[in-house]
């Protein structure tokens, strides 16, 4: 795994605060679910990506306004980071008029076409042959906008994520494969799935290069995507990058997950990527005990802020439960 | 002006007028590039708009309307071809899940408009994997329209139509008609609506409601019994969802007695569903139960005697009407 230290992507003191801003409000906003949840506020489609943020942030980081992003349905931050308000995204979640998809759907199951972001279904790694197709109209446009596109190590036994990986394959499309593997497809544990230690092996089975990495270290995440980032948009066509993470939730809010140990779970969460990466800062003097409270009292704010959006937001009008189905 | 072309020809005139007229047109499927199609429907578009106008795929379906999906994302209207209508199953969710509830979960802001021309039908020697009759599947789905031509100018008019809608659109195209179906189709822009039957026939005593293929032996059975005296009022629906119940019911006003033939099987086929609307809306002008003839609840066998078995024809349509007639 390339180390911390190796990157050639600079990046500004003020850019490594920000990263460390998006970090501590995809963690907030998940947490905060998770509790919504328990109090039966929020009703169900809660998929935590905590444990996972540092892939969020790591992949979309830096990304240009019309670059796509196609995620998976445990990337919250995704959206939030494209430009999703976090109190519409809150609104989404509590099913309100006023999120995404007015109440039709939770989650990422909805999408913005001027930000940049499809949603997909519930069907996994359904979103990866919709992201070739994206790719292809840069490719056919001459464009040099990428698009990432998400899915678990789960999803990489799908036939859609085989399908659109050699597709994209084939005309070099500008997509970057993003494989989160947090070890687990709901309770089944990888070497019961597949095979072989690393999905980025497959990306050899598809003409193009793949790479596994430590995907709780933001910056691994982070140089890794911006190198295949820069390949494709010069035409070089796609990469699989495997990030290694962990899911410290279950699978949904709903999941217990007594499949896995506590010891598991214990050494996982001491590679927390929060604090790696907030070591990592002080180290370099990016840090300081003010930024980090100024950092985590806005966090709060705008995490209370989007509840506060959410709750006040009026529920769908019963006579939009049969409209927009066709245009 | 109208000439007198094949169903097949009125289809690929259709796909290269509308390819000239809008650059975001464009065909993709297997084999539909440098060979034509396998039933030489794309012959000369590769030629005439090149390579990524006219795509050849790999075996990939769920991908190659995952793929359609994306690109209408970005203002594109793909034609993606089934080779045969039987392989859709295998992008079957691309189609019901992804396509067909975008508009829906996106709140109303996005369209999906990509078509999905299938070959489908038996009476060809196809065997169980090249003959099937899809629609109800795609019938039953909100957020998709259905159309099954049966002349060459509706061929042409209806897939202009739907290469035109805001909607994902599956068009049904009967491989029998593809060089047996031949008549005037205009030149240039005629457009056939999508949800507009059409009247084949006039006749007071019955009505048939039929579409694709099964308008040819409907139409000969009603000849047949216009010797008898009994006249047959034909319908062809042309689009199947959502079909056009004002023509139906204009109809069945002046005869109050319906058949309805199709050459899907009968369980939940479109006849099941005309009936029940005509039970529900329309009772009180039947003279005798709605009346089915199709295909039985089996597969298409490959043995030309078993298959003649199973398909409607002008004998079994002739005796329905018959016992229609009599009740």
């Amino acid at each position: 795994m390339p180390s911390i230290k190796r990157h050639k992507f600079k990046l500004t003191t003020e850019q490594l605060q920000e990263m460390l801003y998006w970090l501590k409000l995809i963690r907030a906003f998940d947490e905060r679910l998770s509790i919504l949840v328990r109090q039966g506020r929020v009703r169900s489609g809660v998929y935590s990506s905590i444990g996972q943020e540092a892939i969020v942030v790591g992949t979309c980081f830096g990304l240009q306004k019309d670059d796509y992003i196609a995620p998976l349905h445990r990337d919250l931050g995704t959206f939030l980071m494209k430009g999703v308000s976090p109190g519409v995204m809150m609104a989404q979640m509590y099913a309100r008029a006023t999120g995404l998809s007015k109440g039709r759907d939770s989650a990422l199951h909805s999408g913005v076409p001027e930000l940049g972001i499809f949603g997909n279904t519930s069907m996994l790694g359904a979103n990866t042959p919709v992201a070739a197709g994206i790719a292809l109209t840069y490719k056919l446009e001459q464009r040099d906008n990428v698009v990432l596109a998400y899915f678990g190590e789960g999803a990489a036994n799908t036939g859609d994520v085989h399908e659109a990986m050699n597709f994209a394959g084939v005309h070099k499309l500008p997509v970057v494969f993003i494989c989160e593997n947090n070890v687990y497809s709901y309770s089944m544990p990888i070497e019961k799935s597949m095979a072989i230690e690393d999905v980025a092996v497959r990306a050899e089975g598809y003409g193009f290069d793949g790479v596994a990495i430590n995907g709780n270290d933001v910056l691994a995440v982070y140089q890794a995507t911006q190198g295949a980032i820069a390949r494709a948009r010069a035409g070089d066509g796609p990469t699989l990058i495997e990030c290694k993470t962990y899911r410290w939730h279950g699978h949904s809010e709903h999941d217990p997950a007594f499949y896995r140990s506590d010891e598991e779970l214990a050494m996982w969460k001491s590679r927390d990527p929060l604090p790696t990466f907030t070591t990592y800062l002080r180290a370099r003097d990016v840090l300081t005990d003010e930024l980090l409270l100024e950092i985590e009292t806005r966090v709060r704010r705008e995490i209370d802020e989007a509840v506060a959006f959410a709750e006040d937001s009026p529920h769908p009008d019963p006579s939009e439960a049969a409209t927009d189905l066709y245009a | 002006m109208a000439r007198e072309i094949a169903y097949m020809d009125a289809i690929r005139e259709a796909l290269r007028e509308e390819m000239a007229r809008d650059p975001h047109v464009f065909v993709l499927g297997e084999d539909v590039g440098v060979y034509g199609g396998a039933f030489g429907i794309t012959k000369g578009l590769y030629e005439e708009f090149g390579e990524y106008r006219c795509l050849d795929t790999p075996i990939s379906e769920s991908c190659i309307i995952g793929v359609s999906v994306g690109a209408s994302l970005r203002g594109y209207r793909p034609v993606a071809e089934m080779q045969f209508g039987d392989f859709i199953t295998c992008g079957f969710d691309q189609i019901v899940n992804q396509a067909a509830t975008l508009r829906y979960r996106y709140g109303g802001r996005v369209s999906c408009p990509i078509v999905v021309r299938a070959p489908v039908g038996g009476n060809v020697a196809g065997g169980l994997y090249h003959s099937q009759n899809p629609e109800s599947w795609f019938v039953h789905r909100p957020g998709l329209k259905v159309v099954a031509p049966s002349t060459p100018w509706d061929a042409k008019g209806l897939l202009k139509a739907a290469i035109r809608d805001d909607n994902p659109v599956i068009y049904l195209e009967h491989k029998y008609l593809y060089r047996r179906a031949k008549g005037p189709v205009p030149e240039g822009d005629e457009i056939v609506p999508i949800g507009q039957a059409a009247v084949r026939r006039e006749g007071g005593d019955i009505t048939l409601v039929t579409y694709g293929a099964m308008a040819l032996p409907s139409l000969e059975a009603a000849d047949r019994l216009a010797k008898e005296g009994v006249e047959v009022e034909v319908i062809d629906l042309r689009t199947l969802s959502p079909w056009d119940k004002a023509a139906v019911f204009a109809s069945l006003d002046k005869t109050n007695r319906l058949l309805v033939v199709h050459e899907d099987v009968k369980t939940l086929g479109l006849g099941a569903e005309i009936s029940a609307v005509i039970m529900e809306e329309k009772f009180d002008v039947l003279d005798a139960p709605v009346m089915r003839v199709t295909y039985p609840d089996s597969h298409c066998p490959f043995s030309h005697v078993l298959e003649q078995a199973n398909l409607p024809n002008a004998d079994k349509i002739v005796d329905a009407i018959r016992r229609l007639a009599a009740y």
